[in-house]
């Protein structure tokens, strides 16, 4: 447990990969199992620990430190596990047990004991082990680890491509000690076929205007590009499961859509929120996306269905060798023969001449769900990887600026306690320059800890408006930019929306006022 | 008998002592003043006369020139009493940094004491703090939240020292405050067996060099310079936290930004300001030196300064004291 608290602390704070995976390498290396299994399995998020939760965590501290001084406290850290560390009572520390014993008494220590078990834990630990402690319980590590960050440290482990990784890695449980024998050569690699893996997927190249000659309708089928999830949905023998492109493990968020692929499949497509004929935006994906496990009524308010463009498997055959028609017209039959209600095949669209694509591909409109057009080689086997040449992905200009948050004003309504009304703008030389304001569109968790943020980091206030540090960065999207002679930017923004707070991206790192020029230049010259 | 509320003021200059015609840690130049310890939002240049501890007086001297003042220096070892103008004062260890003192001030039977800034661990370059008994005890608040209890020190050490094992290739970049945690920081490295050549900014040769002819050893140390610069993969540079991200960082090879603050206790401060390995090194009381400061010294009456006195003002009440809050400006609780 030592071991790890010190990689955690260490990790949270390298910012560079090479420098994280370094001290994930060396952590490996040094840790037996099955120690360094769980380790993994926790930065994967792959552990559940049902019984330990946020309000049994409140309930040890409240019984142990004044409520004046707790609420100071939380209130000047922000965050409830680290204020719990800090706060914990007591400085005798000890030894801990190790990780793995650590894990299984939280996995199976009845929930009325827990607190206890918890609770003699902290009594013993530093306050990063506190830390630690309190996130592994929580779920939420933070540490800017990527579970494909991960496979990719696996595969260096035991110098292995990181497919082979990505195979194997669903057919494998915590804490991998079958894993880490093949990745240390002990072993044969661990045997999967008998449960539901994920198959890596194939991936486009962006289309630049040097391969515009090689798009003709003899070579390449043309389809949307859709603004979803990519996933790879799986039916066999074995059961069911749906996965992302880089093979996590979505099944649990989305019973609906696994309930969809009534025959033995391997599809690749696209996961979007659909209402019969209707799409959803990516927003309505959004409201699906976070929740574990949903219930039926948010299942029927935002339907998830899949948007088919190839088939790997069908019927227990292995079809990715064929060539991408052959894919088409086999999936076509299936999905005819079978009718699944929430699949359908993701159209062909016929074209001309490269002229016709262009205009298809100015058509689309900003907010819908399309982003762009998929160029596919029609005699093209299904690879895994980005290989130059079979598939291109043509996107329509993407309108997104990282913008610096300026202002802060309280909202109306249900959220007139919060500051919820963003002014944001853009670096000229080494000032910012306002370029919009938008109301923020996210959960009330995120809107609570960005008000928090904006109280802490207030620089003056006006009436109802803070003006607040120039730290935050808001991924920033609209549908279009014109000029004005209102602002002082010299710009306005046609429906701006925060897409993504970035609460990771440095603020002199943001967009910087040219890049309105060049969208706004493309916007014209269509 | 008097109490001192009947002749402390706070004046836009600093706190002043009514009888005595003098302030204490004054933030502009006045006729007499009594200056705690060195630290530049305490110790400010062109008093007339300068009340303080020879080391202090001889800080102020090095930063400020040996015209640091217009009339006179008073040397005021500590525990020798001083009439100024009818009241005793005397000075007492705070345990802060080299010099530091706590001014206790006696008139007409009652009695005060301003600690200045002070810690109660042990550090190898300054005297400890000495609990002195009074009527008012004016403690600083700059860690007065429950969060904030700071780690041993050796164990900030040995973590800094494994970093260094772990990453040979990279230059690890310690950003620290010139006066006292800079050099309390390389006798702790000394202490834990670290032999090698420490290296430092510019801006804190000078310093460094005080403290040795003040008799505090800081074994091999050298200045960084455009020569050598390049070749510090592997060694520890020590340099003042505003250098860490400055032009002058750059020249040095694979940096890795260590920060030796009490602030680095809190994730998301360390995190903004870029550091990748924060040591929780302070020389401020945390908050449990502070309630124990308040029984060892048992003053029934405290006064916060600086720092959050609303938690400490809140816990010392809950404890028995009479406490407030007493408002002054322009010390910053942010210079650790
Ligand atoms: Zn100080
Ligand atoms: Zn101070």
């Amino acid at each position: 447990m030592k071991a790890f608290s010190r990689l955690l602390e260490r990790l949270y704070y390298e910012h560079s990969t090479l420098g994280k995976t370094r001290l994930l390498l060396d952590y490996l290396r040094t840790t037996p199992d099955p120690d360094r299994g769980y380790a993994v399995a926790i930065i994967a998020d792959n552990l559940s620990l049902p019984n330990f939760k946020r309000g049994m965590v409140l309930e040890l501290i409240r019984s142990r430190v004044d409520p004046q001084l707790l609420s100071l406290s939380h209130d000047y850290v922000g965050e409830l596990s680290e204020t719990v560390a800090h706060l914990w009572p007591g400085k005798t520390e000890g030894d801990l047990p190790a990780l793995h014993e650590v894990v299984e008494a939280l996995r199976h220590t009845p929930k009325a004991q827990l607190p206890d078990y918890v609770a003699g834990l902290l009594d013993r630990m530093t306050s990063p082990e506190r830390w630690a402690l309190l996130k592994i319980g929580t779920g939420s590590l933070r540490i800017g680890v990527s579970a494909r960050q991960l496979k990719q440290v696996l595969a260096q482990y035991g110098d292995q491509p990181v497919e082979r990784i990505e195979t194997i890695w669903h057919g494998v449980d915590p804490p991998y000690e079958d894993l880490f024998a093949w990745l240390e050569g002990r072993a044969e690699a661990p045997a999967v076929h008998e449960k539901l893996t994920f198959t890596p997927v194939m991936l486009a190249h962006p289309l630049e205007a040097k391969d515009y000659g090689l798009i003709v309708p003899e070579t390449y089928a043309a389809e949307w590009k859709y603004d979803g999830i990519r996933v790879q949905v799986v039916h066999s023998s074995v059961g069911r499961a749906l996965f992302t492109r880089t093979g996590d493990d979505i099944s649990g968020s989305f019973p609906d859509v696994l309930e969809h692929l009534n025959f033995h499949a391997v599809l690749d497509g696209e996961l979007l929120v659909q209402r019969g004929e209707e799409m959803g935006s990516f927003n309505d994906l959004q409201q699906r996306l976070g929740r574990k496990s949903p219930s039926a009524k948010h299942m029927a308010d935002y339907p998830a269905a899949i948007m088919a463009y190839d088939v790997l498997m069908l019927e227990g055959e292995d079809v990715r060798p064929q060539p991408y028609t052959a894919r088409r017209a086999l999936l076509q039959a299936a999905l005819d023969n079978y009718q699944p209600g929430g699949i359908r095949l993701s159209p062909d669209l016929p074209y001309a001449d490269f002229a016709q694509l262009e205009t298809l591909r100015g058509s689309v409109d900003n907010a819908s769900v399309i982003e762009g057009l998929m160029l596919k080689r029609r005699d093209s086997a299904y690879v895994a990887g980005r290989p130059t040449g079979p598939w291109y992905k043509w996107k329509i200009n993407p309108k997104l600026v990282d913008a610096v948050l300026m202002y802060a004003q309280r909202g109306s309504g249900k959220r007139s306690s919060f500051y919820s009304d963003f002014t944001f703008g853009l670096w000229s030389g080494n000032q910012l320059l306002p370029i919009g304001k938008a109301y923020f569109g996210f959960t009330d968790a995120e809107l609570k800890e960005l008000d928090k943020w904006v109280r802490h980091n207030t620089l003056n206030t006006f009436g109802p408006v803070r003006e607040v540090k120039k730290e935050l960065v808001f991924e920033v999207a609209f549908d279009a930019v014109q000029r004005s002679t209102r602002h002082k930017s010299g710009y306005a923004l046609r429906f701006p929306r925060i897409s993504r707070i970035r609460w990771d991206k440095p603020a002199p790192e943001a967009d910087h006022l040219p890049v309105l020029e060049a969208l706004l230049a493309t916007g014209e010259g269509k | 008998m008097t109490h001192p509320r009947d002749w402390i003021e706070v004046r836009k200059e600093g706190v002043w002592c009514k009888p005595g015609d003098f302030y204490i840690d004054p933030m502009q130049p006045v006729h007499a003043a009594v200056v705690t310890h060195g630290h530049a939002d305490h110790a400010r240049a062109g008093h007339d006369h300068v009340f303080a501890t020879p080391e202090t007086l001889a800080i102020m001297r090095s930063r400020y020139g040996e015209a640091h003042f217009t009339e006179a220096e008073h040397p005021m070892p500590y525990g020798q009493a001083l009439e100024i103008n009818g009241v005793r004062v005397s000075l007492h260890p705070a345990g802060h940094i080299l010099g530091s003192a706590q001014a206790r001030l006696e008139y007409e039977g009652s009695s005060i004491v301003f600690s200045g800034d002070y810690k109660r661990r042990a550090d190898p370059t300054c005297v400890p703090f000495e609990p002195v008994p009074c009527d008012v005890f004016v403690t600083e608040a700059t860690f007065a939240l429950p969060v904030f209890r700071h780690p041993p020190l050796e164990a900030e050490i040995a973590r800094l020292l494994t970093s260094l094992t772990q990453f040979p290739d990279r230059c690890h970049l310690v950003g620290a405050y010139a006066l006292g945690k800079c050099q309390s920081i390389i006798c702790a490295l000394r202490a834990a067996g670290y032999q090698e050549t420490i290296y430092l900014h510019g801006a804190m040769v000078r310093l460094c060099e005080l403290y040795q002819t003040l008799g505090i050893d800081l074994g091999p140390v050298a200045v960084v310079t455009p020569d050598n610069a390049k070749t510090l993969a592997g060694t520890i540079v020590l340099c003042p936290p505003s250098a860490l991200k400055d032009r002058w960082s750059r020249r040095l090879p694979e940096v890795l930004t260590v920060a030796a603050s009490g602030w680095m206790r809190i994730r998301a401060r360390a995190k903004q300001k870029g550091v990748e390995l924060p040591l929780v090194i302070s020389d401020h009381a945390d908050w449990d030196e502070l309630l124990q400061t308040l029984t060892d010294v048992g003053a029934p009456e405290i006064w916060v300064t600086h720092g959050r006195d609303d938690a400490l003002v809140y816990q010392a009440t809950q404890m028995g004291f009479t406490a407030q809050a007493l408002h002054l400006l322009g010390y910053e609780d942010d210079s650790e």
